[in-house]
C-alpha cells in the first residue's frame, strides 16, 4: 500500500513546510534525548525525584501482580507438592530427625556464645527490619537488573538499605520515592557485595555478572579454597549489611574465585525485609572519605574512620565471629535444594 | 410496521452511519495510551535474571507508525521515550534518543521507498526494533559482557517475533479508536 497521498507535500508551500517542522521537531527531540541521556550517564541519581513519582503510580498495579503471583506460585508448588509425595515424606522425615539433632547441638552452642559474648562484654542488637514489603514490579526490558518495592520514604526507607527475603539477600535501595523504592538487585552488572565462606574465613566480592549469576572474586588470591557447594554470606564489610546472611552458593569454580548461584531469587520472594543501615556511622564516613581529599572543613570525618569502624573490603571483623551473628531468618542449609 | 432484516445493514466497520460520529477525544488519545501502557506492562512482571520482555512500548510505537503511518507525529519519539526511561530502569534520555532517531529514520525510509506491504513493514520494524534493541543495552550504563548480551538475546527474538500479533492488535485498536461513538444531532 502506498503512503496516501495528503501525506505527500508536492507543490505546496504550507505542507512543505509543515514536513520541515515535523523534521526539525524530531530533530530537536532526539538531541534534547541525547543531552538528557549523556547527564543521566554521568549523574545517575538526576532525575531520581521523577522516577519516584513515576513508580509510585505503577506501585498500587504492582501491588495486585505481586499478590497474584504469589498465590499462583503457591498453587503450581501445591500442585507439583502431589507427584512424589510419597518418596518425599520418606525423605523428609530422615531430614527432620537429623535437624532435631543439629537443632539440639545448635541449642548448646547457642548457650555456650551467650555466655562468651557476655564475658566479653559485647551485646547485639536484634536487628528490626525498618519495613516488610512486596516486590511489585522490575526492569523487565532493560539490561539493568532494578526492582521496585512496594513501600518507600514514608515507610521510613531510605537509599542504602539492604534489602533481605527469608532466605537471604535480594538488593539494596537505590532511589526512594513516597510509595516506592527502586532496589538495585544483586544480579545486576553494577551490584558488588562483600561475602566471606559461612565456613571459615575466605573474604570476597560477590559481583553480578548482569546474567542472573553471581561472580564471586577473592580479595586474596593464591590457591583457591572454594569449592562448588560452598555458602558464601555477607561479611559486613563496608557497612550495609549485617554480616551472615546467605548470598549465594558457588557452582562453579574460576581462575580467581567461582561462579554463584543466588540464594534468594527475587522472582520466587513473596515478602522482603528493608532492614537499616547495618552501621550508618562507616558508610558515612566511607562516603565521606572522599571529599575531604579537595575539601578541607570536614576535617573531623576522616579522623573518625580508623577508630569506630571495620574499615572497607578485606576487614578483619568477619574472621574473629563466624557464628556469632544473631540472624534467625537465613537457615544456610535451606539453601541446599 | 416493517421490520429490518439485517440490523447492521446500514452500519460499516466503525458503526451506524446514520446520526453519528466519531469521538475526537477517542481518535487522539489511543495511540498514545496504548503505547504508553505499553511502556508500563513490562513493569509488573519481575525479571531477576534477564531482560526478559521485549521493549513493548516501542514496539507499539512502530506498530502504530507502520499501520497508520502519519498518524503520530515525527515528533512523538521524544514524549513517549521519555514516558518510557521513567519506567525501563534505562538512564532517562536513552528511548528519547533512540526512538526519535527511530522514527526519523523509518521516515526517511519511507520517502525513498514509498510502496510498502506487510512483509516489507515487519522487516523495517524488526530491524529499527533490533537496532534500539542493541544500542538500549549499550547505553544502559551496565558493564556489556558477552554474557549479557547472550542472556539477553531471547528478548530480541521475541522482538521480532512479536510485531505481527501487536501489528493486529494495533489495527484493531484503530478500528475501536474510529468507531462512531457520538451521536449527533
Amino acid at each position: 500500500m502506498a503512503p496516501p497521498s495528503a501525506r505527500r507535500s508536492g507543490f505546496s508551500k504550507k505542507a512543505q513546510f509543515s514536513v520541515f517542522t515535523g523534521y526539525l521537531l524530531a530533530g530537536i527531540g532526539a538531541l534534547m534525548g541525547l543531552g538528557l541521556l549523556l547527564l543521566s550517564l554521568r549523574q545517575p541519581d538526576a532525575f531520581a525525584p521523577l522516577r519516584g513519582v513515576a513508580s509510585d503510580a505503577v506501585a498500587p498495579a504492582g501491588q495486585a501482580t505481586a499478590a497474584a503471583r504469589n498465590g499462583q506460585q503457591s498453587l503450581l508448588s501445591g500442585i507439583a507438592g502431589y507427584f512424589r509425595a510419597g518418596s518425599q515424606n520418606a525423605a523428609l522425615r530422615e531430614e527432620m530427625e537429623l535437624a532435631r539433632i543439629r537443632l539440639a547441638e545448635t541449642d548448646a552452642i547457642r548457650a555456650e556464645n551467650l555466655r562468651l559474648k557476655a564475658l566479653l562484654g559485647l551485646n547485639d542488637k536484634d536487628i528490626k527490619p525498618v519495613v516488610v514489603a512486596r516486590l511489585v514490579g522490575s526492569t523487565a526490558t532493560s539490561g539493568r537488573r532494578f526492582a521496585y518495592l512496594g513501600a518507600g520514604r514514608l515507610s521510613g526507607v531510605d537509599a542504602g538499605m539492604p534489602v533481605v527475603s527469608d532466605r537471604g539477600v535480594i538488593g539494596r535501595v537505590l532511589e526512594t520515592g513516597r510509595n516506592s523504592a527502586r532496589v538495585l538487585l544483586l544480579t545486576d552488572s553494577e551490584s558488588v557485595l562483600p561475602v566471606r565462606r559461612a565456613k571459615g574465613d575466605v573474604v570476597a566480592f560477590a559481583e553480578g555478572r548482569g546474567d542472573g549469576v553471581l561472580r564471586v572474586r577473592l580479595v586474596n588470591l593464591g590457591i583457591n579454597p572454594l569449592k562448588p557447594g560452598d555458602l558464601m554470606v555477607t561479611s559486613g564489610a563496608g557497612g550495609y549489611y549485617r554480616p551472615g546472611v546467605a548470598v549465594a552458593i558457588i557452582t562453579k569454580i574460576t581462575p580467581d574465585g567461582g561462579i554463584g548461584r543466588l540464594v534468594a531469587e527475587p522472582s520466587a520472594t513473596g515478602f522482603v525485609a528493608v532492614e537499616p543501615i547495618y552501621q550508618p556511622e562507616a558508610v558515612a564516613a566511607l562516603a565521606g572519605s572522599r571529599t575531604p581529599l579537595d575539601a578541607g572543613p570536614e576535617a573531623t570525618a576522616p579522623a573518625k574512620t580508623p577508630a569506630t569502624t571495620p574499615t572497607p573490603p578485606p576487614a578483619p571483623s568477619p574472621s574473629p565471629e563466624p557464628a556469632s551473628t544473631p540472624a534467625p531468618a537465613p537457615a544456610p542449609s535451606g539453601g541446599r535444594e | 410496521m416493517m421490520e429490518r432484516l439485517n440490523p447492521n445493514a446500514r452500519s460499516d466497520p466503525y458503526g451506524s452511519r446514520i446520526n453519528r460520529t466519531q469521538s475526537p477525544l477517542r481518535a487522539g488519545s489511543v495511540p498514545w495510551l496504548s503505547i504508553m501502557l505499553g511502556s508500563l506492562l513490562p513493569v509488573l512482571l519481575i525479571a531477576d535474571v534477564m531482560p526478559l520482555m521485549p521493549q513493548l512500548g516501542l514496539l507499539m510505537l512502530l506498530a502504530w507508525r507502520m499501520v497508520r503511518p502519519g498518524l503520530l507525529p515525527l515528533w512523538a519519539g521524544a514524549p513517549l521515550g521519555a514516558f518510557d526511561d521513567l519506567f525501563s530502569g534505562q538512564p532517562f534520555g536513552s528511548a528519547v534518543l533512540l526512538w526519535s532517531l527511530a522514527l526519523i529514520a523509518i521516515e526517511l525510509i519511507e520517502t525513498r521507498f514509498p510502496w510498502r506491504g506487510f512483509w516489507q513493514d515487519w522487516f523495517t520494524a524488526g530491524l529499527a526494533a533490533l537496532l534500539v534493541w542493541l544500542a538500549a543495552i549499550m547505553l544502559s550504563g551496565a558493564t556489556v559482557t558477552p554474557d549479557l548480551l547472550v542472556v539477553a538475546l531471547p528478548q530480541a527474538l521475541l522482538t521480532v517475533l512479536l510485531y505481527p500479533i501487536l501489528a493486529r492488535m494495533v489495527a484493531s485498536l484503530d478500528q475501536f479508536r474510529l468507531a462512531r461513538a457520538r451521536r449527533i444531532g
